[in-house]
């Protein structure tokens, strides 16, 4: 789950005893100009959880109230990646001597946490580790302990970090204290600045939190951006489904992630293109009643496969629910069906029964077939 | 991480649907299950077997070389944590959406302890003919069947659909190693393939891979040593980008993880990498020199 800059700054930042500008969320290009007289010469940066913001035209100085307001208006309803502006930050122009670079997150093939720092910060970190390498430093942490003074002193050495050199290790303390308290997938701060008086400040920051960990954030949990979601896809996740659509027209109903990736694998193989991702594997596989109403409420679905190899997953169990969803819905589109796995011969049975129709031996088969049909 | 029917297995959360579901499954097949763990029913039978109060409280009386983990996700770090420091060999983790951190500090203790962890979100480990543990359908005999081919997949659904293409093809197998879905798994692709490699059960091996992350690219490093016949399926050309968590994560995993990246890495390696599924079984039979009982697909 993303969150705005807004929201991880005043929800994980703050609280964790790392300074931020003073700012103010506004909603109005109005709203914009009365806190630029607040805070004085500002900043006014769109709130969307999408990189690029500054290369994208929303993130803009502005020096009076009148031109807060205006660059506001300029700012609100642009469109950033997939998201529409709706909400700006008024915040304090800072006066920056330099910037850093700071994050936490999981090293996945050392299944441990990482904090990383380069002094060349204000820059992507991908630009970073292709123009200098050697610029970034890490430091794996033993996710039962915390980074010592001394490992932290030992990653920053010899960066000539002068006087700002014990500020920027306390940060980097706090932040891993967040990373861990908030459930984090990555926390990062992109610039970390020195300021001209010497302060150390975080002009911008990025949080994701571990989708798996949302139910015991629940303070922050509801903060979070909502993603960008087709009508169907927010219907598929109310029920409890990972459904993703695409721009094909064969419908694709599987279960597990990767018999479902290899459905559209093959589909494609044989020259057609997927409808959909949906994902009926796990605990979910009971759900196929419901899913299979998502799919076919896709009118661009002109044929369907339907993907079933049972281990976890019930066959029968998930063939029960794609009948009845069948009966109510009666649908139009031709359907191809390949089962096996547990469960298989109660399933092909409830199939042929049911629905008349002979599942196919290979999935290669049913899908050549459901291509040829959407075409 | 080769089960075999002389393995003393404990379940955890044996009593709840799923627990006692797969565990009757597990035993009907041959699995040594020596026991289950419910603090709140020690002392009781269930599908046969003894519950235990923990899982020290087990392995002290009944032994486990293996444990495997019927726990939902808040509670699996602790469970996970109790079997490493118990003495648990091999701690086969189903449980898939854990908190990353808690799969941290799982992955931490297991290798104090010593365990090897299998997942987390692994659908198991089958042993065709002799044994298995998680939630494969080891039992139905039109997708397993004992033979000489070793496979490793992250994905039980698509593991189900190779091994079933494998056995119609006459292919029986000496080893299905599910390694698991979870971005930080305690056991790799490059793991299980050398797990297979040094079986002598095991002739020919069939390598599931996914788009992502870079395990197929770290196993293809491994697999130029290896003699046996190697044959891989990529699943994911056709999928959208995912959305992992970014910038950063990139840098972490060198950027690796496209379709075409690994295939070419798997294929220089000497890993003949195939199209669709079922092309793995005329291709390992070619591998093989052996002939294919019935014709596969194109």
């Amino acid at each position: 789950m993303n969150f705005d800059e807004h929201t991880a700054k005043a929800l994980i930042l703050a609280p964790a005893g790392i300074a931020v500008p003073r700012a103010i969320l506004c909603l109005t290009a109005k709203e914009a100009a009365t806190a630029a007289a607040q805070i004085g010469p500002c900043v006014v940066k769109a709130q969307v959880p999408a990189g690029k913001r500054g290369k994208a035209g929303g993130i803009k100085l502005a020096n009076t109230p009148t031109e807060a307001e205006q660059v506001a208006g300029q700012i609100l309803g642009m469109r950033i990646g997939d998201y529409t502006v709706a909400h700006l930050l008024i915040e304090e122009q800072a006066k920056i001597a330099r910037e850093f670079y700071t994050a936490v997150l999981h090293d996945t093939s050392a299944r441990k946490p990482l904090i990383l720092f380069s002094t060349e910060g204000g820059m992507d970190i991908e630009e970073i580790a292709a123009e200098k390498p050697q610029a970034i430093r890490r430091l794996l942490v033993d996710i039962d302990d915390k980074p010592s003074a001394g490992a932290i002193a030992g990653m920053l050495k010899g960066l000539d970090l002068g006087t700002a050199q014990g500020q920027i290790a306390d940060i980097l303390a706090r932040l891993y204290a967040a990373y861990r308290a908030r459930d984090a997938e990555l926390l990062e701060i992109n610039p970390l600045a020195l300021l001209a008086d010497g302060r150390v400040v975080a002009l911008d920051c990025k949080f994701v939190l571990d989708d798996a960990a949302v139910y015991r954030q629940p303070e922050i949990a509801g903060h979070g951006s909502p993603g960008v979601m087709t009508e169907l896809e927010q219907r598929g996740a109310e029920a409890g489904l990972k459904l993703i659509q695409l721009d094909g027209n064969v419908g694709v109903l599987a279960n597990g992630a990767g018999l479902t990736m290899t459905t559209m694998d093959v589909i494609r193989h044989y020259g057609g293109r997927p409808a959909n991702f949906l994902e009926i594997g796990g605990e979910a596989y009971t759900k196929s009643e419901v899913a299979l109403d998502l799919v076919l409420s896709d009118p661009g679905v002109k044929s369907l496969v339907i993907n079933f190899c049972g281990a976890f997953a019930r066959t029968d169990v998930m063939a029960d629910g794609v009948v009845k969803a069948w009966h109510k819905l009666k649908p139009k589109v031709p359907v191809f069906f390949s089962i096996h796995g547990t469960g298989e011969d109660e399933a092909v049975a409830l199939v042929r029964k049911e629905l008349a129709i002979e599942p196919y031996d290979f999935i290669e088969d049913a899908i050549q077939e459901a291509v040829k049909a959407a075409q | 991480m080769i089960v075999r029917k002389q393995d003393r297995v404990l379940v955890l959360g044996i009593t709840g649907k799923q627990g006692t579901f797969w565990t009757e499954k597990m035993i009907g097949y041959g699995t040594n299950v020596v026991g289950g763990v419910n603090p709140k029913r020690a002392g009781e039978t269930h599908v046969g077997v003894p519950i235990f109060a923990s899982t020290a409280e087990a392995a002290a009386k009944v032994g486990a070389d293996v444990a495997v983990m019927f726990i939902p996700p808040p509670m699996a770090k602790d469970a996970g944590v109790a079997a490493a420091e118990a003495g648990v060999k091999l701690l086969v983790v189903l449980t898939e959406h854990i908190p990353a951190q808690d799969v941290m500090a799982m992955h931490a203790t297991a290798a104090k302890h010593g365990t090897r962890i299998v997942g987390p979100n692994t659908a198991g480990l089958v042993t065709p003919g002799e044994c298995f543990v998680g939630i494969m359908p080891a039992f139905v005999p039109s997708v397993f069947a004992p033979g000489r081919v070793g496979v490793i997949s992250r994905s039980g659904s698509l593991g189900t659909l190779v091994c079933l293409n494998l056995t119609r093809a006459g292919l029986g197998q000496s080893a299905f190693i599910g390694i698991g879905g979870d971005p930080m798994l305690g056991t790799t692709t490059r793991d299980a393939l050398q797990a297979l490699n040094e079986d002598a059960g095991t002739d020919a091996i069939v390598i599931v891979g996914e788009i992502g992350g870079g395990m197929e690219e770290a196993a293809a490093d491994y697999a130029r040593k290896v003699k046996k016949p190697m044959v891989a399926f990529i699943t994911g050309a056709a999928s959208p980008p995912g959305k992992r968590m970014g910038h950063a994560g990139a840098i972490v995993t060198g950027s690796a993880g496209s379709y075409a990246g690994k295939r070419k890495a798997l294929e220089a390696a000497g890993v003949v990498v195939v199209d669709t599924p079922a092309q793995i079984a005329p291709a390992v039979a070619a591998g093989l020199g052996a002939p294919v009982k019935q014709a596969a697909q194109s």
